[in-house]
């Protein structure tokens, strides 16, 4: 078990392209590892990518409770958004951004291909807060910031959609 | 010993160039910026700035003083304490729009705040013609005693010639 430190902007690894993984060992077990000990204790949230923990590898997790409408803890290995419908502007905050939340448009419904953590392909489909929690970590291996795509609180264009919320 | 900040507050009739020019004054003068609000409003230009600066208030004054006056603008300075890294995050967004009338804002806002909201942004617009004004107003805030209670608000207010909506903001945080 190890909690690792989450890098803040400034940082090289947080800019730059990730590299795919490629061998689908202990190495990566472990950074699995390290990735879900680190979001466990990172209040409030629902995402992290490799490089936001120092390693510029295309590896990403996400945590939409099903509560919220999503499938819980996902392992993302060499994730590729293969398709894409509807836009939706949503606020988006990140641990490596503190302090700054913003408006960024996102896909409402997305079909990503990508590896599971044994090294099998699949086709995924994502929808609402989940396919946007998606996209905002693949942009992380890619390394664009949420900063890189904000759009203007005011006259904003993109009403949020709303999803089936039961009280 | 720190800095001390000031909120400079402008406002003029709007032209090119105000805050290249005034930005570049208080540069020169080691003024070191905040969080910022520039808005057009009816055509007038506002702004509201946070500015850190070394010296008393008149030498601030001073300071802008010649782009102030080739500028045209009105200048209000306060010193303040600055709580950066404390933001709130919304969860509620509003939005209301109706023919403009005398109250709307009063009546939204004062029946809001009683139902737990707390107003942490509000933006309004005169759109329309000059013979049929629209009002449209967009707020952000906490909703402290939950979205149900202002929600309610608003559906007694809906239909007496103003028309709302409301909308959660969910942050992703990732």
């Amino acid at each position: 078990m190890a909690v690792r430190d989450i890098l803040t902007h400034p940082s090289a690894c947080l800019k730059q392209i990730a590299e795919p993984v490629s061998v689908f060992d202990q190495s990566l077990q472990q950074l699995l590892v390290d990735i879900e000990d680190t979001l466990a204790l990172a209040p409030g949230c629902v995402g992290i990518a490799a490089p936001q923990i120092g390693t510029s590898q295309r590896v990403i997790m996400t945590a939409v409770k099903e509560s919220s409408g999503g499938r819980g803890r996902q392992v993302l290995i060499n994730p590729e958004i293969v398709s894409h419908e509807g836009q939706v502007s949503g606020r988006e905050g990140c641990l490596s951004v503190p302090d700054f939340t913003g408006n960024v448009v996102r896909a409402v419904d997305i079909v990503v291909r990508a590896q599971d953590s044994d090294g099998q392909q699949q086709l995924f489909e994502f929808s609402g807060f989940e396919a946007r929690v998606v996209q905002h970590e693949i942009d992380h291996l890619d390394g664009l910031l949420f900063l890189d795509r904000l759009v203007s609180r005011r006259h904003d264009l993109f009403r949020r959609k709303v999803y089936s919320t039961k009280d | 010993m720190a800095k001390k900040w000031y909120m400079l507050t402008m406002v003029g009739r709007d032209r090119p160039g105000i805050v290249s020019h005034v930005t570049a004054a208080l540069y020169d003068g080691g003024c070191n910026l905040g969080e910022a609000t520039m808005a057009r409003l009816g055509g007038n230009f506002t702004i509201m700035l946070m500015v850190q600066f070394d010296g008393k208030r008149q030498a601030l004054i001073n300071q802008i003083e010649p782009v102030v006056q080739s500028m045209g603008l009105h200048v209000n300075i306060d010193s303040i304490n600055a709580e950066l890294h404390h933001h709130l995050i919304p969860d509620v967004r509003i939005t209301v729009y109706g023919a403009d009338r005398l109250g709307i804002v009063a009546q939204v806002t004062t029946a809001l705040t009683e139902a737990g909201l707390n107003i942490l942004g509000l933006e309004s617009d005169v759109a329309g013609t000059v013979e049929q004004p629209i009002y449209v107003m967009t707020i952000e805030g906490v909703a402290s005693e939950g979205i149900a209670s202002l929600q309610a608000v608003l559906d007694i207010m809906s239909g007496k010639g103003i028309e709302t909506s409301l909308s959660a903001i969910e942050t992703m945080i990732g």
